[in-house]
């Protein structure tokens, strides 16, 4: 017990669990933001993966850190790209198309890697983004080490969030992007183009999912491995439920669950002589499960998600 | 007279697949006329508006709107962001809102630019501030539009249009979803704001509304415009034959000795989560050979009244009995079991399954009949065949049977459902707002059904707001308001009103 309360209180649990849900708030928000215009997006598991590859093959070629991200982005919202249109204009269904979104994006991202390096056993490493230390506040009791020693991609995580609550409840575009989830008739009476709202949400989603992805390989690690990615994408689909749709509540979520996760690495430690090992690592999963349950009952859906809208039909 | 035409619409087609919807459609709007467009369920109003407005692209034809100095100019077709700039407005028959945001966002949508990064929502306050004073459409703006009643529901989207500067107004059956006072306040309103130089087309199927405030009447039938007179030289009988063609016969109703109890209810209540579905202390009989009708202003608890015959509430005491058998956990299947047939208020949405075929839809509340399903596989053969029937028996008119339900017009959806449950030949049914937004034709059809369900032996609960239906085909008849249900007697209108404002208890 006294256990517990020594890691809940540590400073490097904290920062751990922070560093842990950065992927997962952008890919949360990213799949918020394609949800709360009416579209599912499955294909985030492969655009996490295309993003983990393109963001850390862009440096390793030689660009810039910064330049990495911005490959990664643009890689990430080209796929969203592909998903809008098939599932927007084309009314296919968001189920198939997002499976096969994530199935073609990994096999293109490992397609890519064997190609550029046919020959390598251990992966090629690049400098990843550093923590920043900002001066005076990293010195702060407890909040330094938790906040700010973290790289700048947590930082845009955190941003991001600010950027995609203060669209959604304070600007034109945000009001425009809740009412085409709910009813798109609402959005074309108005004049608006319900398959451009649709489109642009779903390549910016993406593209923030994405950014989830390039963490993984400059940031938290230093290479990309096959597999690394291992369900994040899926983590982030229930984690929009959990949020209800709301890009606090998401945050909130993807800290959650970037506890629990830092919280079994911990345990697995302390207690791995009595338990096998396994069993720490389902738990994050399973309290995920559980906390679903509990939240999704009161989640209220955008009514429009998974319907398909056609111009000119009832 | 001519340079006064605000709009002018020639030779509009429209077809989808094989049903002609508009056929060389030639219309004119005058500045500060209502003209009423009447016609048949499908004959073709709601497409003929939408294309106006640039939901639907025509097939044929033009569309000419005058500008502020009263020039006609050639609209682009098919953009409804055309036709908003051209000053043209539409309130549809569903309501083209989203429920998740507020009242003022939704007027405001589309008129802000999406790139700039802040609103002036003080500014557009302001400006409907100034609508709502000038028109008298009152509407909270603050609450998402989830939580609004349907009247105002109907005034935000009014409001939508005079926020863009609607100079033509086109109303879609307004009125179908109000109680009379508040359709008489919306007509009071649109009156004053024709002196403000506003021009009006209105679709209704309520003759005498059509007969009080229009001042022109067209009439579609099958897509083509077969008509079109000066309303003060119409009367019901002229514009009834004019939309069907041919007379329509009154209903006859006969006399009936009514049979042993079909559904009672003894001190029954229902706490619902507001108004309209709460029950209180409820007692009521219903005979077989009898029509019961139910009275009173929407939201009274005619809702929990219906959910409770329907099984989809538990009542919080009391007992129901269907057929003198107690039904201590009331649920959907049950009541089905028992014989209660339903017809419900919100056809769209728990009368049909819209992305399912009609032939499906016609069948879905039989799904163990043996005619229907063997060893779990549909028999799809008995399926068509039944819908090719029934759609004949019952006039369903629509691009046909294996196409989906939600493409059929209002009316037709209800020509399914009363097809679907009639062949059940039901014990007992529940008929909420039976005849709500349809023809002539077809409200005659629905009183000429329940009458024949009522010879052959079903009890009936009639809900409707429409004391005319309720005079015409009910044997006894209650008023229900504030959940309170009082027999009233069945000849005398002025106290059934009082009743039912609640003047007299
Ligand atoms: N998008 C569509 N696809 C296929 N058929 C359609 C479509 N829209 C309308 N129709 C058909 O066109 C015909 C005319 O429909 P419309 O909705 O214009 O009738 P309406 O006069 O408004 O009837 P109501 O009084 O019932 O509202 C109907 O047969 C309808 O089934
Ligand atoms: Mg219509």
């Amino acid at each position: 017990m006294m256990d517990l309360l020594n890691i809940l209180l540590s400073e490097s649990f904290w920062a751990a669990s922070l560093r842990i849900a950065t992927p997962l708030i952008f890919g949360v928000l990213g799949a918020l933001i394609c949800e709360r215009s009416g579209v599912l997006n499955l294909g985030i598991e492969g655009i996490f993966v295309v993003g983990a590859m393109c963001g850390w093959m862009t440096v390793w070629l030689g660009s810039g850190l910064w330049g990495g991200v911005l490959v990664a982005a643009c890689a990430g919202a080209l796929f969203g790209l592909l998903h809008a249109i098939l599932t927007v204009p084309l009314g296919l269904s968001q189920h198939v198309s997002g499976l096969g979104i994530t199935l073609f994006a990994t096999s293109v991202s490992y397609f890519t890697y064997r190609t550029a390096l046919p020959n390598v056993s251990s992966p090629p490493r690049i400098e990843p983004f550093q923590a920043l230390d900002i001066p005076v506040l990293s010195d702060l009791p407890f909040l330094g080490p938790v906040l700010f020693q973290q790289t700048a991609l947590t930082w845009l995580a955190l941003l991001m969030v600010l950027l995609v609550w203060y669209v959604l409840q304070r600007t034109a575009l945000g009001v425009a992007i809740k009412a085409v989830g709910d009813n798109p008739d609402s959005v074309d009476a108005q004049g608006l183009s319900v398959y451009g709202l649709r489109i642009g949400a779903i390549v910016a989603g993406s593209a923030l999912m994405a950014l989830g992805g390039a963490f993984l390989t400059m940031s938290a690690f230093d290479a990309f491995f096959f597999g690394m990615v291992n369900g994040r994408g899926w983590v982030c689909i229930a984690l929009v439920i959990f949020a209800s749709w709301r890009p606090g509540k998401a945050l909130f979520g993807a800290l959650l669950f970037g506890a629990f996760d830092a919280l079994q690495v911990r345990l697995q430690t302390e207690m791995g002589a009595l338990v096998p090992g396994q069993i720490f690592l389902m738990a994050p999963y399973i309290l995920s499960i559980i906390a679903l349950v509990i939240a999704a009952r009161s989640a209220d859906y955008p009514r429009a998600l998974l319907t398909p809208w056609f111009k000119g039909q009832r | 007279m001519a340079e006064n035409t605000v709009l002018k619409l020639s030779g509009l087609s429209k077809r989808f697949g094989s049903v002609v919807a508009n056929d060389d459609v030639s219309l004119t709007l005058v500045k500060g006329e209502v003209l009423a467009l009447l016609g048949e369920n499908g004959a073709g109003k709601t497409t003929l508006m939408n294309m106006l407005f640039g939901h639907y692209l025509p097939d044929a034809g033009t569309v000419e709107v005058a500008d502020a100095n009263g020039v006609l100019h050639a609209l682009p077709l098919g953009h409804p962001q055309a036709a908003l700039a051209a000053g043209i407005g539409m309130v549809h028959q569903h309501f083209a809102l989203a429920e998740n945001i507020n009242a003022l966002d939704n007027i405001t949508l589309g008129s802000e630019p999406l790139r700039s990064l802040k609103r002036n929502r003080a500014a557009a306050r302001a400006k409907i501030d100034g609508i709502i004073e000038r028109s008298g459409l009152k509407a909270p703006l603050d609450v998402p539009v989830g939580q609004l009643s349907v009247g105002e529901r109907q005034r935000v989207e009014i409001l939508k249009a005079l926020y863009r500067d609607a100079r033509i107004l086109v109303l879609d059956e307004p009125t179908a979803v109000l109680t009379p006072q508040e359709a008489d306040t919306l007509f009071s309103n649109i009156r004053s704001m024709i002196t403000d130089g506003l021009s009006v087309i209105f679709i209704s199927h309520k003759l005498r509304e059509v007969l009080e405030f229009s001042d022109r009447i067209a009439v579609l039938r099958h897509g083509r415009k077969v008509g079109e007179m000066a309303t003060t030289d119409a009367d019901e009988a002229k514009i009834a034959r004019m939309m069907v063609g041919a007379d329509t016969p009154k209903v006859a109703r006969q006399e009936m000795s009514p049979g042993a109890p079909v559904l009672s209810l003894k001190n029954v209540s229902v706490s619902g989560r507001s108004q309209r579905e709460t029950l209180d202390n409820v007692s009521l009989t219903v005979n077989a050979n009898e029509i019961l009708g139910v009275a009173g202003i929407s939201g009274n608890g005619q809702a929990g009244l219906a959910q409770l015959i329907a099984g989809l509430v538990q009542p919080s005491s009391g007992t129901i009995a269907v057929d003198d058998e107690d039904i201590p956990k009331p649920t959907p299947s049950r009541m089905v079991q028992a014989g209660v047939g339903r017809i419900p208020e919100d056809r769209h949405h728990e009368g049909i399954v819209g992305a399912m075929s009609v032939a499906e839809n016609m069948v879905i509340e039989r799904l163990d009949d043996p005619d229907i399903q063997s060893l779990g596989l549909l028999r799809r053969e008995a399926i068509a065949d039944n819908a090719v029937k029934l759609a004949q028996a019952y006039d369903v008119r629509g691009p046909g049977v294996d196409a989906s339900a939600r493409l059929l017009s209002g009316g037709n959806i209800q020509k399914l459902i009363l097809a679907r449950v009639f062949e059940r030949a039901p014990r007992l049914i529940l008929a909420n707002q039976p005849t709500r937004g349809l023809d002539m034709g077809a409200a005659a059809t629905v009183g000429r059904r329940l009458l024949e369900a009522r010879a052959r032996g079903a009890g009936i609960v009639l809900i409707s707001e429409d004391l005319d239906e309720i005079l015409g085909l009910a044997d006894r008849i209650a008023v229900i308001r504030d959940g309170h249900l009082t027999e009233a007697p069945t000849n005398n209108r002025e106290q059934i009103g009082l009743m039912m404002a609640g003047a007299a208890a």
